[in-house]
């Protein structure tokens, strides 16, 4: 560990690990709904939980923006989201935050910070991101843009091309990839030709880091460093965090039909709530009742959520007319 | 007051809207020191400096990404792409991404986005730089399309694009650039958008165009005119959304429609016209809706004899309308 990196404090640790569980318990909730015919698609981030935690850790929500894609379970709850409000757009319901429902759970507009996320077509936010950044550092404000995306979308040629303007600007602005290694069923050995996504930053003329994103201190201290450039006006980095997607795809799929078996048992060892856990616990900054405790409670937010947004209703048909032209004309 | 081209109504338009504002940027391949391949930017990163004009990588999805970023914090992009040709790349970013910005976020996030796509042929540019656009564009709710045909309109429809919260693409036939003129007020001024426009008064029939076309279909009007039909011609301006009011005026006045297009005719502006005419006019019809357009064949060739076969002309639309007239 580099003696200069920065530490994430014990107590922070724990809520670290508190909005984890709560993402864990959640993400379980979402897949059941989901068999019980209530969520009608859900996309887990069940061993993303410590990549993502740790990367908002390191950024600053008032000013920051964050362009994440459809796994951003975790990075939503350390945003702030309530878990209503995500599970009102899993259940596709009236006072959904987001888009009104209109959107697939996580997508929309973030009602208090600046997170957004208007698509399915992967790799789209990567230009969109370059713009956002663009806009600040034209401006002159410190804020950083995070975008969030996948191995898969690292094939796709707006990723290429976000990085090479991000890279000819200097842009403020922070690539996180979170490899599964999986395109839905396509191995990382069909996707790419090398080993790491982060080897492609030296190509746009950036730093590209490759780190454990199990681990939260190695994830926070590698994000925290690309934010602390980006903020100063040195330019743009790419993380890449190594995680599991410890569920298929989405509750559409079966992982069965392509890991073999061995490949699905050893993501036990990476789950990070668990490692985080032990950590945790050897540390000796959570008792066991401690830990049971907070367990408990996530679990109780989690049913109070669902018994809430459960009952509630559906917005109204003819709320699809909202919203699509504005008023076409400025005041000025 | 004075007389302009198109693209100088263009460019004066770009430069008064980035003096007025200065969220206004510039973004597209060789609009800084090049000045654009039309010379539509032509001074402007010495007047506004490279942080307002950016000259950006080929990549046309790039610059319609980056475009949408920059809008929704705080920015009103004005993007070019050099030829419609070279705008598929960039469609995702376009139709799947910005004309759902405001739908998809329920009103939180809006695109001031304004992307300028000179298109059309008639200028032996072939398969690749000819293309007539609009009827994907024009199919997608959530984005405005214009497609001015003369110096005031280019330069009023461009300015209300700039101005709008939502993405528009402005639609400049490349051919009327330094080809047509027409007197343009030296102060700003907004045309707005989804209001079509008669530019010739007439009784006998409705002849309904945009871009080069409606030149075209002006020249053939008086041709005609001598021959005794005298139709109205109008001008269609705004692409989507279409000015209904102002074609079932028109056409319900003249009892006949002649629609004309540079664009295969084929699920096309044209056919939605006629649609609009079919369902509002049906008991003023005197005559068969009438479409003009370009064989269907994949694209305009290069080779003269053949472009200009393929091309709409002014003969061919004077034909049209005897025709019509007779019926």
């Amino acid at each position: 560990m580099n003696s200069g990196a920065k530490q994430l404090p014990p107590e922070r640790l724990v809520e670290l690990y508190r909005t984890m569980v709560l993402s864990r318990y959640l993400d379980e909730r979402v897949w059941l709904l989901n068999r019980q015919g209530k969520a009608a698609i859900a996309a887990s981030a069940q061993g993303h939980e410590a990549a993502q935690v740790a990367c908002v850790e390191a950024t600053e929500p008032s000013k920051d923006h964050y362009l994440i894609y459809y796994r951003q379970f975790t990075a939503m709850l350390a945003l702030g989201t309530e878990p209503e409000e995500m599970l009102r757009g899993f259940l596709a319901k009236e006072r959904e935050p987001m888009s009104g429902a209109r959107q697939f759970p996580l997508h929309g507009a973030h009602p208090r910070v600046d997170l957004f996320n208007f698509s399915n077509v992967i790799a789209t936010q990567l230009p969109q991101a370059a713009g956002v950044a663009l806009a600040d550092k034209l401006r002159g404000s410190d804020a950083v843009t995070i975008v969030f995306f996948g191995d898969g979308a690292s094939s796709q040629g707006d990723t290429h091309e976000a990085m090479n303007f991000a890279g000819i600007h200097r842009l403020p602005l922070v690539f996180f990839c979170e490899n599964n290694r999986y395109a839905i069923s396509v191995p990382i050995s069909k996707q790419m030709a090398v080993d790491s996504v982060a080897g492609r930053a030296v190509g746009y003329g950036f730093p590209g880091v490759l780190v454990d994103g199990t681990d939260v201190q190695a994830v926070y201290e590698a994000t925290s460093a690309a934010v602390e450039k980006a903020r100063a006006g040195d330019g743009p980095s790419l993380i890449e965090a190594s995680v599991e997607r410890m569920l298929p795809h989405t509750t559409d799929d079966d992982h069965t039909r392509y890991r073999s078996a061995a490949d699905i048992d050893q993501m036990s060892g990476r789950d990070p709530v668990k490692i985080m856990s032990d950590l945790l616990r050897k540390r000796d900054l959570i008792s066991e009742l401690e830990n049971e405790t907070l367990h408990s409670e996530a679990k109780q937010r989690v049913n109070l959520a669902t018994d809430t947004v459960d009952a509630e209703a559906y917005p109204a048909t003819e709320a699809m007319f909202d919203q699509v032209t504005g008023e076409s004309w400025r005041d000025s | 007051m004075s007389e302009q081209t198109v693209i100088e109504a263009v460019r004066d338009s770009m430069r008064s809207e980035m003096q007025r504002d200065a969220s206004v940027i510039l973004l597209g391949q060789d609009v800084g020191k090049r000045g654009g391949v039309f010379l539509a930017t032509d001074g402007f990163v010495e007047e506004f400096g490279e942080h307002r004009v950016i000259d950006t990588p080929l990549a046309e999805s790039s610059i319609c990404g980056i475009a949408l970023g920059a809008a929704v914090n705080g920015m009103r992009p004005l993007a070019e792409i050099q030829f419609a040709d070279f705008l598929w790349p960039a469609i995702n970013q376009l139709v799947g991404e910005a004309a759902r910005v405001r739908y998809g976020t329920n009103g939180a996030k809006t695109a001031p986005m304004t992307i300028r796509v000179p298109y059309g042929g008639g200028v032996r540019g072939g398969l690749y730089h000819s293309q007539s656009v609009e009827a994907l564009l024009a199919h997608t709710p959530g984005i405005s399309v214009v497609a001015p045909a003369t110096p005031y309109d280019a330069k009023g429809l461009l300015s209300s694009a700039i101005r709008t919260d939502d993405p528009v693409v402005v639609l400049e036939h490349k051919r009327t650039y330094r080809l047509v003129k027409g007197e343009v007020p030296s102060e700003d001024y907004t045309v707005p958008i989804g209001k079509a426009e008669v530019k010739r008064p007439g009784s006998e029939m409705t002849i309904v165009s945009y871009g080069l076309m409606l030149h075209y279909a002006l020249q053939a009007a008086e041709t005609a005119s001598l021959n005794g039909v005298d139709a109205e011609v109008l001008d269609l301006r705004t692409l989507r959304p279409l000015d209904e009011d102002a074609i079932v005026e028109s056409v319900s006045r003249t009892g006949k429609a002649l629609i004309v297009q540079e664009d295969t005719p084929a699920v096309s502006v044209s056919s939605e016209v006629a649609a609009i005419i079919g369902a509002r006019c049906f008991f003023d019809l005197d005559g068969p809706i009438t479409r003009l357009g370009p064989p269907e064949i994949p694209a305009m060739p290069f080779s003269p004899l053949q472009e200009a076969a393929f091309m709409p002309s002014p003969e061919k639309i004077f034909s049209a309308i005897m025709k019509l007239a007779e019926l």
